[in-house]
């Protein structure tokens, strides 16, 4: 396992936000994690990685914070870049973990392997401040990449790309998934995380509603349970279609 | 980037000797440099060693401390108009050195006064880590910071407000506006080893500070602690800008404008820009210390008056790049 919680629970001024919870993530899944706003999704992946104080237990907390950074990478759900540093710094910033800081040969091949892989040669010596946004997401993503970590725990990562982007962006995460890296994700679009996650978490008011793979998860008593919606469910050649009524 | 930092050191060189050159003894280059290594009969050794070395090295330590702590407090607080006087260290030397002039305790010992500003930067250190907390973000430092610059700002004016000489009032405005000249080896003595305790601190920040380009939680999520980040952060500006300002007095924009001057020449990373604002702060504080000396060579221009004058049109400029919608 990559990353196991166990009886997570998570209180903010008196009020319970995470209740024991329990998830794990395996090397080869991408597992979206799927609820309505509020229901605990950032909550779980910054607990998860130690950030905020929990009850429970965290595999990755458990860890020593440099082993932590180099077993997860994290990508917030702010996509911060507070200076106007260069592309290709904003990627070695994925290798402060490591021994080298971005500046050794290992660092190096790291750091080209991720720019390489997100295509963004052209941009390499551009201002990242200077990207549009979702040129600046390829850029976060890569510089994750470049952590080199099995795990990858993303905070809602499609949100505000376009169509094409959305699209990319989750197929380089199951192409992640199919080299063996274990990815825990939060999406609100029920319809790329049925097409493209091989196993949805359905959180609810802190709770697990539902875990399983996107056909057990996305049944219509646990979604209005949890949304308060009922969805119709379209099956196309290229993937189930889902929309919300 | 390596020219960049072999230009500064070369300036940084040439504006040393520069200072340890300029004076109303007018020494030519040899025969001062001569004197100030070799020593020998006459006053010149005596001007060299007593009077120009230790204003020359103290226009070095505090240039290079304000340049430092000023890149370091931008880097944590991810804000370009940050500076190392937010967190109010400064004025609360300030304050200590104001009391030690207004009770008389300055005319004691020459250094009584910088002491005197010493215990203030450690009040201030202290009532800072207790106000902002261990756990406290980075927006409860600021707001603490400039709690305790009004304070101290607050008990400054009482004392002015309450003095009952008017000449004492007037050494504490003019030494209020800062200044290098007659500062002894004892003043570098005082000063320059907490201040390179404070530089060692802050250098090994420079990571975390990279780190912090990401924001807080990705930070963290890199194995950033940030309660060890602040707490050395806090630490060391303290070390430097205490000792900083009992020696010099308050000396304005250089944490401000350095840095904001160098960053796109070192292509904005923190951990580039710190050492880079150092040499940049030593600079400008050598090369305004001169300047003090030659424009009113029979007045005493202040030190700190200069920079503000060179550094308020250098942050107009910074206010309106902002509100052009360019980020730094």
């Amino acid at each position: 396992m990559l990353l196991e919680l166990r009886n997570l629970s998570v209180t903010r001024r008196g009020r319970p936000v995470l209740d024991k919870l329990d998830l794990s993530v395996a090397k080869g899944e991408l597992v979206g994690l799927i609820g309505p706003n509020g229901a605990g999704k950032s909550t779980l992946m910054e607990a998860a990685l130690g950030l905020i104080p929990f009850e429970g237990m965290s595999s990755l907390a458990a860890m020593t914070p440099n082993d932590r950074a180099r077993q997860a990478a994290y990508l917030p759900q702010s996509r911060e870049i507070a200076w106007p540093v260069s592309v290709e710094d904003l990627i070695a910033l994925g290798r402060i973990p490591w021994p080298g800081g971005g500046r050794g040969t290992g660092d190096r091949q790291a750091i080209e392997a991720a720019i390489a892989r997100m295509g963004l040669e052209p941009f390499r010596h551009r201002t990242a401040l200077r990207l549009s946004g979702g040129e600046q997401a390829r850029a976060l993503i890569a510089r994750a990449l470049a952590q080199e970590t099995p795990l990858l725990i993303a905070d809602e990562p499609v949100a505000g790309l376009d169509p094409a982007q959305q699209l990319a962006c989750l197929r380089l995460f199951r192409e992640l998934a199919g080299e063996g890296h274990g990815l825990l994700v939060s999406i609100h679009d029920l319809g790329l995380a049925a097409r493209f996650c091989s196993r949805l978490v359905l959180l609810a008011e802190g709770r697990v509603l539902a875990d399983g793979n996107p056909d057990e998860v996305l049944r219509d008593k646990a979604i209005h349970r949890a949304f308060g919606i009922t969805i119709r469910r379209i099956d196309t050649p290229d993937g189930p279609a889902i929309l919300s009524v | 980037m390596r020219a960049l930092f072999a230009m500064l050191t070369m300036l940084v060189a040439v504006l040393f000797a520069m200072s340890l050159l300029t004076g109303p003894a007018g020494f030519g280059l040899f025969d001062g440099l001569r004197a100030l290594v070799l020593g020998g009969e006459g006053p010149m050794p005596i001007v060299m060693r007593e009077i120009r070395l230790p204003r020359a090295l103290l226009g070095l330590a505090v240039g290079a401390g304000l340049g430092l702590t000023g890149a370091a407090m931008q880097g944590y607080l991810r804000n370009p108009l940050a500076e190392p006087g937010l967190i109010g260290v400064s004025c609360m030397a300030a304050l200590g050195a104001v009391l030690a002039i207004q009770t008389g305790l300055s005319l004691g010992s020459a250094l009584a006064l910088p002491f005197s500003a010493l215990i203030g930067a450690a009040m201030g250190a202290a009532l800072l880590v207790a106000l902002a907390g261990p756990r406290g973000g980075s927006v409860t430092l600021i707001l603490a910071g400039i709690a305790i610059s009004a304070l101290a700002n607050a008990g400054t004016a009482l004392v002015l407000n309450l003095s009952p000489n008017p000449y004492a009032a007037n050494e504490i405005v003019f030494w209020l506006m800062g200044s290098l000249a007659d500062r002894s080896m004892l003043h570098v003595g005082l000063a320059l080893p907490p201040m390179a305790l404070g530089a060692m601190l802050i250098q090994g920040t420079c990571r975390d500070l990279d780190a912090l380009t990401l924001g807080e939680s990705a930070a963290a999520a890199m194995g950033v602690s940030p309660a060890t980040l602040r707490w050395r952060l806090v630490v060391g500006v303290a070390l430097i800008v205490g000792p900083a300002t009992a020696v010099a007095g308050v000396i304005g924009f250089v944490g401000l404008v350095v840095p904001h001057i160098l960053r796109p020449w070192v292509g904005a990373r923190p951990s580039a820009l710190v050492p880079a604002s150092a040499l940049g702060g030593a600079a400008l504080v050598l090369a305004a210390d001169i300047a003090v000396r030659l424009i009113l060579p029979g007045r005493d221009l202040k030190l700190g008056v200069l920079t503000a004058i060179v550094g308020a049109p250098l942050f107009l400029h910074l206010i309106w790049k902002t509100r052009s919608g360019g980020r730094m």
